[in-house]
C-alpha cells in the first residue's frame, strides 16, 4: 500500500465516461471563446454561466484571492470528477472537462483545503462520443475480475488466519504471499477504501511513530512470522484481517468502475506499485516475496489492457504493440526467477537482475500511462 | 585527461580578438539570441532583456551537430544508454521521437503538447521543470558506441557492416580501473546547458522518450566546465585550481576542425561525414593527497603556475609551451601535440562531485569528453603517452566511453539517419 489519495466513493458513483478531461491544445482551438468564466476569491466561486450542454467545456479560472486556489468538479455524490490544482493568486488557468449531462458542483477552494464555496451547474444534451458500449462492457468484466480476485484472496487469506491462529508458523509463512495475490492484482481499486488500506497493508516503515501502537495487518503478521518466529498473541490482527478484507469486498459491490479511471489508470498505478515498492524490495521486508506481489500487480494490469485491448488496437496500434511487448518482457524476466510455483527470495535477486527487472517495468510503466488518454478520447 | 591533454597549440598564436557577433559569423554553430530564432513566446520569452546570455538558444540544424565546436556552457548532463529492443524500427522510430524532442528543448520549447493543458487524466508529455526557463544554450549531442553494431557477438540492427574503423574498443591504459556500471553504453547524449535544470530536463525527458527501447546505462552531472573552445574568454580551472585546455581547438578554428574533429568521407565511413568521435572518461581526482602538495610540485606536476597558467619558463598564459622548460614527467609535455605526433583533440570535459564516498573524502574529479576525427590518432595516441604523467599519482580513471557522433540533422531529418 502506498500513501494515496483517497477518494469518496461511498454511494453509486455512476459517471463513468465523463471523467474525460480533454486536451487544451490539440483539437478545440477557439475553445477560450466558449470559455465558461469562473470568478475564485477567498470567499467566493462565482460562474459565468450555469446552464451548460453536454461535452468538452472549458472553464477559465480567475483566482482574484490571496491564496493558492483549486478548482474542483464534483459530481452529485460529492466525489471529485476532476480537479486543477495550484491556481495561484492574480492568475488564470484554464482547464477542460468532458461532461455528460447531470447536475454538478463547482467548487473554489482558497488554501486548496478541499472546501470551499460553491455553485452549482446543470448539463444537458448528450456528449458527442461518449459511452462507447464497449467501454462500459469493459468495465462491468472488469468488475466481475475485481470480485473474483477478492473473492480468491479471501479464501485463501482465510487459510493464512486460520495457521496464524492455529500458531503453526511454518504454514503460515507459506500461505501468506498466496493470501496477499488477489488483494495486489486489484490494489487500485481496493485501496480506494482509505480506512480499510492502512488497517490491512501498512507497512510499518510508511507509519509515523504515534500511528505505530495501531499497526495491523498483513505486514503486522508477516514481522511477527519471519522476524519475531511467532504469531503468538497476534490472533486479534488477523481476525481483523479477514473481516476487513471481507468490508473490502461488500464495498467493491455498490462500486461502478470507471474505464478510464479505475481501469487505465488503475493498471498504471499497479505498475507504480512494482517501481516503487517491489523492484526496491521494500513492501516485503521480511518475508521477501516481493516477487508474488510483483506478478500480481502486472496479472492485474495484464487483466485491464485485455479488456481494452481491441479498443486501443483501433486507436493507437503503435501503444498496442508497445503494450504487447512490454507485458512479454516483464513475463519473460519475472520467469526467469520462478522456484518451486512460486519465486526465489528476493534477497537472492542480485543488484544485475534488478536493474533488468526495474528497465522492464519502466519499459511498460512509460506506454501503460498512455492507456488512458486512449481511453479517454 | 584534461587537466591538460593540454594540447597547447604551437605556432602563431590565435588571439585576435573578436566580437562576439564576428564569432558567431565565423562558427556556424554560433549562437543566436532567442527572439531571433523565432523562439517567440516560448521559455526564452521570460529572460530579461539585458540578459541575453542565458536565454540564448543554440541552432539544433546543421552540417554538424551542436554541442562539439559549439562555446562550452556552464552544466553537464551526460548520460549512456543499453538498447534494450532488438526491433530496429522501434530503435529508428526513437532516434525520430527524440530528435523532434531535441528540437524542441534546444529552442526552449517543452516537449510533445507541453507540462500542462492536455487531458487531465494522462500524463503530461513534458516533465514541466523547464517551464519559465530560457532555452540556456542547451546542447544535445548524440553518439553511438560499439554495442549499437555489435554485442555479445551479435548484430542486433544489420549495423556491424556499417562501424566505422576508428570506433575502437578502447584499449587497457595503465592505471585504468574502470567500473562497467560507469562505463560503455550502446547511445550517449551530451546535455550542455548553462543552466543544471535545463540539463537535467533534457536527459528526463529523452530517457522518459526511450522507456521500453532503451534504458539509462549510467549519467554524469559536471558542474562547472573545465575547458573552453573560445580562446579570447577566460580559461576556466579545473578541481586541482589550474587552468585548463589553454589552447584548446577553438570552436571558430575551421582548419583545425576540419584536421583534428571532423570526419570525412574518406576516413572510410560515408555516413560519419561530418561527425566526430567522442572518448568520455571519468577521471577521479584524489583530491585530498593533492590538497596536500607543496605548489611546487603542483606546477612541476602540471608544467604550468598555478596563478597565471604560464608553461614553465613563461611569464603569461598563453605564451608558447617550450618543452625543454618542463619536466620529463610533466603533464602538459607528456599530452602537448609535440610529443604526440602533432595529435590534437577537442576538450571539453566537466568537473565533478558526487558528494562524498564512504571514507569522507570528496568523490570528485574530472569528467573529460574529448572530440576527435580519429580516437586511434587521438585520444589512444595521447592516453598512451601519459602512462609516464606524474599526475597519475592524484588521478585514476573510474569509467569509460566511446561514441561515434553522427553529422549534424538537417530539417525533416533525425539522429543518425545516415546510418540507419
Amino acid at each position: 500500500m502506498r500513501a494515496a489519495p483517497i477518494l469518496a466513493l461511498t454511494g453509486v458513483a455512476a459517471v463513468s465516461m465523463s471523467l474525460l478531461t480533454a486536451c487544451g491544445g490539440d483539437d478545440d482551438g477557439g475553445a477560450k471563446a466558449d470559455a465558461i468564466a469562473v470568478t475564485a476569491t477567498d470567499k467566493s466561486c462565482e460562474v459565468a454561466k450555469t446552464d451548460l450542454t453536454a461535452g468538452k467545456l472549458t472553464f477559465e479560472i480567475s483566482n482574484k484571492g490571496s491564496k493558492v486556489n483549486e478548482f474542483e468538479v464534483l459530481r452529485p455524490d460529492g466525489s471529485i470528477l476532476a480537479e486543477r490544482e495550484n491556481i495561484g493568486p492574480s492568475t488564470k488557468a484554464e482547464f477542460v472537462v468532458k461532461l455528460d449531462a447531470g447536475s454538478y458542483t463547482l467548487l473554489c477552494s482558497a488554501g486548496q483545503t478541499g472546501k470551499g464555496p460553491s455553485t452549482t451547474v446543470t448539463v444537458t444534451g448528450q456528449a458527442a462520443g461518449a459511452g462507447d458500449p464497449r467501454l462500459a462492457k469493459a468495465a462491468a468484466e472488469y468488475k466481475t475480475y475485481v470480485l473474483a480476485q477478492i473473492n480468491d484472496g479471501y479464501t485463501r487469506t482465510e487459510a493464512f488466519v486460520a495457521a496464524v491462529k492455529a500458531g503453526d508458523v511454518a504454514k503460515a509463512k507459506e500461505l501468506y504471499a498466496p493470501s496477499r495475490i488477489g488483494w495486489e492484482s486489484v490494489e487500485s481499486v481496493a485501496e480506494k477504501f482509505g480506512d480499510l488500506d492502512p488497517r490491512m497493508d501498512a507497512r510499518e516503515a510508511d507509519l509515523k511513530p504515534e500511528e505505530r501502537k495501531n499497526w495491523s495487518g498483513w505486514h503486522l503478521l508477516e514481522k511477527a512470522l519471519w522476524k519475531d518466529g511467532s504469531v503468538k498473541g497476534k490472533e486479534k490482527y488477523a481476525d481483523q484481517l479477514l473481516k476487513d478484507l471481507g468490508e473490502v469486498r461488500t464495498r467493491l459491490n455498490t462500486l461502478t468502475l470507471d474505464p478510464v479511471n479505475d481501469m487505465a489508470a488503475g493498471a498504471k498505478g499497479l505498475l507504480d506499485e512494482v517501481a516503487t515498492g517491489k523492484v526496491t524490495g521494500e513492501e516485503e521486508t521480511y518475508s521477501h516475496t516481493d516477487l508474488v506481489d510483483f506478478k500480481a500487480n502486472v496479472d492485474g494490469a495484464k487483466k485491464v489492457y485485455d479488456l481494452l485491448e481491441p479498443i486501443v488496437k483501433e486507436r493507437d496500434a503503435a501503444l498496442a504493440s508497445d503494450l504487447d511487448t512490454g507485458f512479454k518482457n516483464v513475463y519473460t524476466l519475472l520467469a526467469e526467477h520462478e522456484k518451486d510455483g512460486s519465486y526465489v527470495s528476493y534477497d537472492k535477486v542480485g543488484e544485475a537482475d534488478r536493474k533488468k527487472l526495474s528497465d522492464a517495468v519502466n519499459a511498460l510503466g512509460e506506454p501503460l500511462s498512455k492507456l488512458a488518454k486512449v481511453v479517454a478520447q | 585527461m584534461t587537466a591538460g591533454t593540454a594540447s597547447d597549440e604551437p605556432g602563431p598564436r590565435r588571439r585576435a580578438r573578436m566580437s562576439r557577433r564576428s564569432m558567431l559569423g565565423l562558427s556556424g554553430t554560433g549562437l543566436v539570441a532567442g527572439a531571433a530564432a523565432g523562439v517567440g513566446l516560448d521559455r526564452a520569452a521570460f529572460a530579461r532583456e539585458g540578459e541575453p546570455k542565458a536565454a540564448e538558444a543554440v541552432p539544433f540544424h546543421g552540417a554538424h551537430q551542436a554541442g562539439i565546436a559549439t562555446p562550452v556552457q556552464d552544466r553537464l548532463h551526460f548520460a549512456a544508454f543499453d538498447v534494450t529492443t532488438g526491433d530496429r524500427a522501434r530503435l529508428v522510430r526513437m532516434l525520430k521521437e527524440w530528435t523532434a524532442a531535441a528540437e524542441a528543448m534546444t529552442a526552449g520549447r517543452p516537449v510533445g503538447d507541453g507540462a500542462a493543458g492536455g487531458l487531465s487524466v494522462a500524463p503530461p508529455d513534458d516533465t514541466g521543470e523547464a517551464v519559465g526557463l530560457p532555452a540556456s544554450r542547451l546542447t544535445l549531442t548524440i553518439g553511438f558506441g560499439p554495442g549499437l553494431f555489435e554485442k555479445d557477438g551479435k548484430d542486433r540492427f544489420g549495423l556491424r557492416s556499417s562501424r566505422p574503423a576508428a570506433l575502437v574498443d578502447l584499449p587497457h591504459f595503465p592505471g585504468d580501473a574502470l567500473d562497467p556500471a560507469r562505463s560503455g553504453g550502446d547511445i550517449a547524449v551530451q546535455a550542455c546547458a548553462d543552466d543544471p535544470q535545463v540539463a537535467v530536463h533534457a536527459i528526463r525527458n529523452l530517457a522518459r522518450i526511450g522507456f521500453g527501447t532503451v534504458a539509462i546505462r549510467w549519467s554524469q552531472l559536471g558542474f562547472g566546465k573545465t575547458s573552453s573552445t573560445t580562446p579570447d574568454a577566460q580559461t576556466p580551472r579545473n578541481l586541482f585550481g589550474f587552468k585548463d585546455g589553454t589552447e584548446n581547438i577553438a570552436g571558430t578554428d575551421a582548419k583545425a576542425l576540419a584536421a583534428h574533429v571532423w570526419a570525412s568521407a574518406a576516413d572510410g565511413a560515408g555516413w560519419m561525414a561530418g561527425g566526430s568521435y567522442l572518448v568520455a572518461r571519468r577521471i577521479r581526482m584524489h583530491i585530498e593527497p593533492w590538497d596536500r602538495t607543496s605548489l611546487g610540485e603542483q606546477e612541476d606536476v602540471i608544467g604550468r603556475d598555478k596563478a597565471e597558467g604560464a608553461p614553465a619558463g613563461a611569464a603569461r598564459e598563453h605564451d608558447p609551451v617550450v618543452l625543454a622548460r618542463l619536466k620529463p614527467d610533466a603533464h602538459v609535455r607528456l599530452a602537448h601535440p609535440d610529443s604526440n605526433g602533432g595529435a590534437r583533440i577537442l576538450r571539453r570535459g566537466y568537473s565533478f562531485t558526487d558528494g562524498t564516498d564512504g571514507l569522507g573524502r570528496l568523490e570528485a574529479g574530472l569528467f573529460f569528453l574529448a572530440y576527435q576525427r580519429d580516437p586511434r590518432t587521438g585520444f589512444i595516441r595521447v592516453q598512451n603517452n601519459l602512462a609516464t604523467d606524474a599526475m597519475n599519482e592524484y588521478i585514476q580513471h573510474v569509467g569509460s566511453g566511446i561514441y561515434a557522433c553522427p553529422p549534424g540533422v538537417r530539417k525533416g531529418g533525425y539522429w543518425g539517419q545516415g546510418l540507419f
